[in-house]
């Protein structure tokens, strides 16, 4: 890793001892104390490390809640009540991985948002973006199979519809969802393997996380102006003790907001059909996904016969069913996050400095709350037709307004460095 | 400070956005009328008399079709009996155990150990004495019939008048049966006519008519007052925990809140230096 510069010294014998056979007190001391960080940047750069802290909350009240839940379709959903009623603070070790999954996708989401916001995907850090979207995807793997484990009536049927959703694929579909299932239906293999990828997906999130931080590392975080660092001594401060005592405040408030939900809302973010035992023999009568998937499951269920982008990507309806079409979209949605990097031809990182992408950029951010919104309701009358122009509108940002705003957009001008940035502007840092 | 209001908005606004899955089980029905619970609120507690009197209904009224599968005998001393008196009630009621020595089931008065008896040994049992729809388990009934179990917020993305909570409706649909159907309404035969039940033609008949149970503590047992009282002690079944929780939960707050307002401080110091 480059930069932060270690003039690391111990007088303890122990220390340095270890530190001649392995330099780990000097790795440290630069990536975590020294490591030079922008001083100018604001308490959207909290939810980084906001969501490296979730994801440990969640590991280790996983992993206790694992020690006292059973993965089998008798009794899965009795266990998780077991945990709510005879275990000691069971509840409380429960509604927080229940709750933390949704303070999770809350944290990751505004951490995207910031990126995208402030062009924190382009160049030298287009790895670390792309490390970033595996990581939302195995996140949404390890959520979806997470809701699966209580077996009450939207586990069974959430994980019915959506494993579902890979018969479309031709030729090998029904192969790879009766491989999901374990069988021919979802049933306890389908619940047993569900657990086991439950229980191994979050470490392959931690190794994602590293690679995420190494590449981090490697040029630094961006900033709210976007311009690189190019004095140290000007530009940055050391992470410790400045950002980390940051981070602890905003951390003290996250936790706030997460202990509401825990203590005095706990089931908001969940769905009362939950709490009913699965039964494959009574369909609920609207499924829906949790919360942090409405937006994709919108643009999902966008895709019928009549939509006009399915008739002209389809060939009129002639290379794939609109069901296909619907998943492809659905994964394209997250993908083509992949390449933005390369469709953002605009040389200027921040939206600061780029008032025609700022406009875009928020309309495009209310455009996901509507399909998130759409997402949740039942797809009738006007919902259909808002759904799919939201639908269309996700993708005609990413893939053609993204492009052509970066050539055509004159932005403002940059200030000269972080540093002039911030004497300029003292209210910016704040 | 701007962007500090800017994170509070966001944050809320996920909030407000998700109580995604709150849809109403079918929105078949008007809105049930929203009760001002004693274990609503973030300083809420269930009312001990409301619990025993519900107990009471449920035990009389309810146990002959419902079972309460995930409740054992021992949970009752929570809403306010003795050990002895757990006994007493316990004892009352018979359980299959087994097999004995010999192979045989056999039954014997339960023990506070026991869970609630079922009134039907199986599911197929419980429907055909009910003319095909097996009474559901009552454990859990205030969690799986409506939004967020007790929850502190009752607005949503996809509710922004506000929605109701599942005591709200348990308690609306005990009461809200109708003698006669409205006019074009087919009801199949068995079937009652219910304001609120999804899709209006239910199972179940009117449970809690007039004086059908008479209250030890001589409070009056109008249906009102009966739907009340079980719809409390049905919350306490489904939320056992909810008096702890919310009590924990007030003083991990204030904790966090001066942790929080130390960080802060803390903060303003360090960077005191940064220019």
């Amino acid at each position: 890793m480059s930069g932060g510069t270690s003039n690391f010294q111990s007088n303890s014998r122990v220390v340095n001892w270890i530190e001649h056979r392995l330099p780990i007190f000097s790795f440290l001391d630069s990536q975590l104390h020294q490591y030079p960080t922008p001083k100018n940047l604001n308490y959207f750069w909290n939810f980084g490390s906001l969501a490296g802290i979730v994801l440990v909350i969640m590991i280790v009240s996983g992993i206790t809640l694992a020690m006292s839940y059973t993965p089998h379709t008798d009794l899965a959903f009795n266990s998780v009540e077991r945990i709510m009623r005879d275990v000691n603070s069971g509840w409380l070790i429960r509604y927080i991985h229940m709750n933390g999954a949704s303070m999770f996708f809350i944290v990751v989401y505004i951490h995207i948002f910031r990126g995208l916001y402030y062009g924190s995907y382009k160049a030298p850090r287009e790895i670390l973006w792309m490390i970033g979207i595996f990581i939302l995807l195995a996140m949404m793997a390890t959520a979806f199979m997470g809701y699966v484990l209580p077996w009450g009536q939207m586990s069974f049927w959430g994980a019915t519809v959506i494993t579902n959703l890979f018969s479309a694929i031709p030729l090998v579909g029904d192969y790879i969802v009766q491989l999901l299932w374990g069988g021919f239906v979802v049933d306890n293999p389908t619940l047993n393997r569900f657990f086991s990828l439950h229980y191994l997906l979050p470490f392959v999130i931690v190794g994602l996380v590293f690679l995420h931080l190494w590449a981090l590392h490697m040029h630094h975080s961006n900033n709210p102006t976007g311009v690189e660092i190019k004095d140290e001594k000007q530009d940055t401060i050391p992470f410790h003790p400045y950002y980390t005592i940051k981070d602890m405040y905003g951390l003290g408030i996250m936790l706030i907001f997460f202990a509401f939900f825990i203590f005095f809302a706990p089931n908001y973010f969940g769905h009362p059909d939950n709490y009913i035992m699965a039964d494959p023999l009574v369909t609920p009568p609207h499924i829906v996904p949790e919360w942090y998937f409405l937006p994709f499951y919108a643009i999902l269920r966008a895709f019928t016969s009549d939509y006009w982008v399915y008739q002209i990507i389809s060939l009129g309806g002639t290379l794939m069913s609109a069901k296909l079409a619907g998943v492809i979209a659905m994964f394209a949605s997250i993908l083509v996050l992949l390449l933005l990097p390369w469709l953002d031809r605009s040389r200027v990182r921040s939206a600061k400095y780029r008032p025609l992408y700022r406009f875009f950029f928020w309309v495009f951010a209310i455009d996901c709350v509507i399909l998130g919104w759409v997402g949740g309701l039942p797809p009738e009358g006007v919902l259909v037709t808002i759904g799919q122009w939201s639908t269309f509108w996700y993708f005609f940002h990413i893939i053609i307004i993204v492009p052509v705003v970066g050539i055509l957009e004159r932005p403002k001008p940059l200030p000269d460095s972080i540093a002039a940035s911030v004497t300029s502007a003292p209210q910016a840092a704040e | 400070m701007n962007m500090k209001k800017t994170l509070t908005a966001i944050a809320l606004g996920f909030g407000i956005l998700a109580g995604a899955g709150n849809a109403q089980a079918a929105g078949s029905g008007p809105k049930p009328p929203s009760i001002e619970w004693s274990f609503n609120g973030i300083f809420g507690t269930y009312d001990r008399a409301s619990l025993q009197r519900g107990f009471q209904v449920f035990r009389n009224v309810c146990a002959a079709c419902h079972s309460l599968n995930l409740v054992a005998f021992r949970n009752l001393e929570a809403i306010g009996y003795s050990e002895d008196q757990v006994k007493a009630i316990a004892s009352s009621y018979e359980v299959q155990d087994g097999p004995d020595d010999s192979g045989e089931m056999f039954t014997r008065p339960a023990t506070p150990a026991d869970h609630w008896p079922s009134p039907f040994p199986n599911s197929k049992a419980a429907a055909a004495a009910n003319g095909g729809a097996a009474p559901p388990d009552l454990s859990l009934i205030t969690k799986a019939r409506g939004a967020g179990g007790d929850s502190a917020l009752r607005v949503s993305m996809f509710h922004p008048g506000g929605f109701a909570l599942g005591a709200d409706y348990v308690h609306a649909l005990l009461i809200g049966y109708k003698e006669t159907p409205p006019e074009g309404f087919d009801l199949p035969p068995g079937k009652y006519y219910n304001e609120y039940f999804p899709g209006h033609a239910i199972s179940m008949a009117p449970p809690l008519g007039e004086g059908i149970v008479e209250y030890e503590d001589g409070t009056a047992a109008t249906p009102d007052q009966m739907a009340t009282d079980v719809t409390t002690f049905l919350s306490w079944a489904a939320e056992p925990e909810l008096e702890h929780r919310k009590n924990l939960g007030i003083k991990v707050i204030l904790f966090l809140l001066v942790l929080t307002a130390m960080l802060y401080a803390l903060k303003r110091k360090i960077w005191s230096d940064v220019h």
